[in-house]
Order: structure tokens, then C-alpha cells, then sequence
């Protein structure tokens, strides 16, 4: 059954790609096949670079903050679990639910643009919400503060594997503080960097909840994502054909990233 | 300066960044918690870190039983009974039909398990924007479409692969003399499950309940996809409320709902921290 509903649907979706659907679902292929209108829309064009800005910003920052935090933790310090609990709790949240609260924080009429005035600066501006050319950043904003506490999470599972030999044996030669996390322990946490990457890079691609919350695509179609898009062509403006193929290459995108970590992960199954 | 000096310096620094990113975490629900029980002119008026002058609980009850989302103002009430009455049933249906699953996976050598197993790790990646027009399709044909029902079916099928996932993980570690021996003794195969791997699989199952309840619970894109005034999931409501145009924007009674949506995955969060991080982990890196 599942195998039907996810690989059959997958399959009924590519053929769909490659019909004249409009409204309804059609099964007359289309002479000139959908993709080369795709590609020439301008939408899917906007909708695809909003996607390499925000999961390139989204991915890297995320990383490095993820990393950041994981270090900072694991430092002996006092209420460890607190912290933990604190950087890591906007993952048990929707996207739907942050995504209200970040669009009014952002939002300069009453949010965080207001705060400073009231505080004694009324030069201040801070309206990238607003401004097409911005409001991606502010998706990107709350995409990092939502999943930067997971990737932490991976860093510390990682961290706490860490050779404590080679550690001791290091700081024997006397490498200390941030040198020592450079060039012993940073290497040592490849597989945190790729589970990390793969799983950012997945929610990248599929985020829709966030943008619809934030922004609702807007202003005007500034923070389109080809989810958004795809939603947009099959439910409301009935070119189901073109959906579907952005639909496909949305699935095309993930697989790169995913297929090659799910054989890996296979692999070490087959052969502990 | 000192060695001591150094050393302490460098602590206090440390909680100081530690400190600093804490309440930048924290920051959006405390903005929500607050202005929740804001009255409007003072979030208008005032901004939105201050503390409350006077306290209203006014825009929960809005949020809860008065605010217009569908036809009726019904408030966000109905949509929270929608949404439990939609996560209850595809929990419980994708855990049992998970388990099953990794139990038929690990305990019995079958040709094509891995690749089995390969496939149904893939779909929990997919995106499941190539899935929407054929579910529609068949929520249309079995009739389903628009209703909470549809939308079990929907989640149980595509928590599945999670299940499946987390089941044969802990499965594999399951030891396989105990299943022999039950098999010698001529347990058959529901009695195998039922009997002696379902009752050890506690935690298992608790990281599974807790992380597909948080996952459809949260859930937007199906919910905005196959259903109607009448079976909105609480999300979709809560989108509806706020990105609704007409009329003034009631900030308060946003927030209240936001912290509505949000008060059942974040207790699932404070009550069993463990498990659910143990399902993210479990979801991401290996078994």
C-alpha cells in the first residue's frame, strides 16, 4: 500500500508532468512538453533562485550556528540540559505557529523596527519584510532560529564521540582552546557535517509552511520557493501540468542529496 | 593578568554568548505569551518586549471561541478538536502498521528486504508536493475528500516510513535467540509479535507516538491541501485567522492562537524531552 500511494503516486505525477492537464487531470500527452514552458516562466525562474539564496544562506548559517552552539555546550558547562532544552524546542513547534510570531516581530509597524524607536532611536529601520528585495532574508531568519537547535543536537552526538585520545594527546603537544577544536576535533566530525547537511538541505527544498506563515509568498511573489509555486500552478491558477513538473524537479532536487546518503546508510547495514 | 583571571574571564564570556543565544531562542514565545494578554491599543501603542499594563485574557477567549475563520465565527475550537481527532487515530494506525513492518523486516529473511527497506527510507524524504494531485484523486474517489478521515488515511500512509524506520532499528538489536526459541516452541507469527516483541518495544514506541503526533500535528501542506471549512487542521486555521484581510489586524488574538497551536506539541516537548530528541536523532543520523 505504501509502496502504491509513494512510488505509484511519484509515477502518476511524472506522467502527469508531461500532459496538457489543465484543471483536471489529463492523460493526452502535450505536444510541446511542459517543462519547456516551465522553464521559460519567469515565476518558476524567481521561485528557483529564491530557492538557491535562501537554502544556500539557510544551510550555511544553520551549520555555523548549530556548530557554535554544540561547541559552546560542550564545555563542562552549569545546566547543560537547560540550554539544551532551550535551543532545541522551536523544532517541537510548526512552521505555522513560528512563522506568525516571526511575521509580526518582523512586521515594522509593530514589531521589532517599533521596539527600538519606543527604546530612543526613531531613525531606526529595519522593514526587510516589507521589501521585496529583503523578505527572503527574513525567511531565512526564522528558518535558521527554527532548526539551528537540531543541527546542534547532531553536532553534540558527534562532539561527544570525539577521540578523547587524540584529544589528551593534543593538548599533551599543547594545542589549547579554539586551535585544538580546529584542527583536531572539527575534522573528526564529518558524518555529524553530512547528516546535518542532508537533513537541512531536504528542508530547504520542502519548506512551504514557513513562507505561507511569513510571508504568504509575498510581498508580491518576492519569497516564492518552487513549493509555493507548485501549489499555486496545480491549485489555483489550474496548470496541473506545470505543478506536477515542478513538482518533479523538486523530487529530482532531493535525490540528489538524498539517494546517495541513503545507500551510504544502507551499506553500513549490510556490512558492520 | 593571571592564569585564573584568564580562565575566569573566558567562562564568564562563555555564559555570557550562552546566555545571549538563550534568550534570542526564547524571545518569539515570550513575544507571543505576552502580547497575548495585551489589550490591542497597547500593542499598537506600546511595543511588543514591554510587559503587559493591564492583563486581559480577552483575546484567548477570542482565539478560542469567537474568531471568525470559516463561515461562523467559531473561534479556533472547532479545529482543535479536527486536529486531534486526526492525529489520535493516524498515530495509532502508522505505530502499529510501523511495527509491523520492522518486525516482518528484521525477523524474516525475505529477497528484496534491503531495497524494500531502501525504498521506504527514500520516502520519508520525498517532498510531498509530487504526491498532492494523486491523493487528491483518490481522497475523491474513495470519497474521503474534505473530511478528517481523508486526512488520517493520508498521515498514517505517509507515517509509515517513519515508523518502519524507527521499528526496524531497534528490531535489529532485538536478540534473535529469544525469537528462535518462541519459534520452536510453535509461536506463530501474531503470536511472536504480539507476544514477545510488541511488549518489549516500549520506547519505541514512545519516540514513534511522540514524534508522528508532532509531525502531524504540525502538519500544513496536507491539511491546506484536502480539506474544507469543516475539517481544518488547527494550522490551517491559524493561517487562515492571521492572513485573513478584512477588518483590523488583531494581534493579540494571533499571538493567543499561535500559542494555542503551539501548547500541545511544546507539553509533548517539556513532558518527554528524551524521546523526542531521541526520534530526531534516530531520524536522521543511523540506527
Amino acid at each position: 500500500m505504501v509502496g502504491a500511494c509513494v512510488y505509484g503516486f511519484i509515477a502518476f505525477t511524472i506522467y502527469l508532468s508531461f500532459t496538457t492537464s489543465t484543471l483536471m487531470p489529463q492523460f493526452e500527452l502535450a505536444e510541446e512538453i511542459p517543462y519547456y514552458r516551465l522553464f521559460r516562466l519567469s515565476t518558476f525562474a524567481l521561485s528557483a533562485k529564491n530557492l538557491c539564496l535562501f537554502s544556500g544562506l539557510y544551510i550555511g548559517l544553520s551549520l555555523l550556528l548549530g556548530m557554535l552552539m554544540a561547541i559552546l555546550i560542550d564545555q563542562k558547562i552549569r545546566g547543560e540540559t537547560a540550554f539544551r532544552s532551550i535551543f532545541l524546542y522551536p523544532m517541537a513547534l510548526s512552521f505555522i505557529v513560528t512563522g506568525t510570531a516571526w511575521k509580526w516581530i518582523l512586521d515594522p509597524s509593530i514589531g521589532f523596527e517599533r521596539t527600538v524607536h519606543a527604546m530612543g532611536f526613531p531613525n531606526f529601520v529595519f522593514d526587510w519584510i516589507k521589501d521585496g528585495d529583503m523578505a527572503i532574508y527574513c525567511v531565512v531568519i526564522a528558518a535558521v532560529w527554527q532548526t539551528s537547535g537540531f543541527v546542534m543536537a547532531l553536532f553534540l552526538a558527534g562532539l561527544r564521540g570525539v577521540d578523547t585520545e587524540v584529544m589528551n594527546a593534543a593538548r599533551v603537544d599543547g594545542a589549547k582552546g579554539w586551535r585544538m577544536y580546529w584542527r583536531i576535533v572539527i575534522p573528526q566530525l564529518g558524518p555529524s557535517f553530512i547528516s546535518s547537511f542532508v537533513i537541512l538541505a531536504h528542508m530547504a527544498i520542502k519548506s512551504y509552511d514557513l513562507v505561507i506563515a511569513l510571508t504568504g509568498g509575498g510581498p508580491g511573489r518576492a519569497t516564492w520557493l518552487p513549493s509555493v509555486f507548485v501549489y499555486q500552478y496545480t491549485f489555483t491558477r489550474n496548470e496541473m501540468a506545470l505543478g506536477a513538473a515542478s513538482a518533479v524537479l523538486m523530487l529530482i532536487a532531493v535525490s540528489i542529496v538524498v539517494i546517495p546518503y541513503v545507500r551510504s546508510e544502507l551499506r553500513d547495514k549490510a556490512h558492520p | 593578568m593571571n592564569r585564573s583571571t584568564t580562565d575566569w574571564l573566558q567562562r564568564a564570556l562563555l555564559y555570557a554568548v550562552l546566555g545571549f543565544l538563550a534568550l534570542v531562542f526564547l524571545l518569539p514565545i515570550y513575544v507571543m505569551v505576552v502580547n497575548s494578554i495585551k489589550p490591542l491599543e497597547e500593542i499598537r501603542g506600546g511595543n511588543l518586549i514591554s510587559l503587559p499594563l493591564s492583563a486581559t485574557i480577552e483575546p484567548w477567549l477570542q482565539a478560542w471561541s469567537k474568531a471568525q475563520i470559516g463561515v461562523q465565527p467559531t473561534g479556533l475550537r472547532p479545529y482543535f478538536m479536527n486536529s486531534f481527532l486526526m492525529v489520535i487515530p493516524a498515530v495509532l494506525f502508522s505505530t502499529l502498521i510501523g511495527s509491523l513492518n520492522g518486525y516482518v523486516l528484521t525477523q524474516f529473511k525475505m529477497r528484496g528486504a534491503t531495497l524494500m527497506f531502501g525504498a521506504l527510507l527514500f520516502s520519508v524524504f520525498i517532498p510531498f508536493q509530487i504526491v498532492l494531485i494523486p491523493m487528491a484523486k483518490l481522497l475523491g474517489e474513495l470519497g474521503l475528500a474534505g473530511t478528517v478521515k481523508g486526512l488520517v488515511l493520508v498521515h498514517t500512509v505517509y507515517g509509515i516510513g517513519f515508523g518502519t524506520l524507527f521499528f526496524r532499528n531497534f528490531y535489529t538489536a532485538f536478540p534473535h535467540e529469544l525469537v528462535k526459541s518462541a519459534r520452536m516452541d510453535g509461536a506463530g507469527f501474531f503470536v511472536l509479535y504480539w507476544r514477545l516483541l510488541l511488549p518489549n518495544s516500549l520506547p519505541i514506541i514512545v519516540v514513534n507516538v511522540i514524534w508522528q503526533f508532532t509531525n502531524i500535528w504540525n502538519d500544513f501542506l496536507f491539511g491546506a491541501s484536502f480539506s474544507d471549512f469543516s475539517s481544518y487542521p488547527l494550522t490551517v486555521a491559524l493561517n487562515n485567522l492571521v492572513s485573513s484581510s478584512t477588518g483590523v489586524k488583531e494581534y493579540n488574538v494571533h499571538f493567543a492562537g499561535a500559542f494555542i497551536a503551539a501548547l500541545p506539541t511544546l507539553v509533548v516537548y517539556v513532558v518527554s524531552g528524551k524521546y523526542f530528541v531521541r526520534g530526531l536523532m534516530a531520524g536522521s543520523v543511523k540506527g
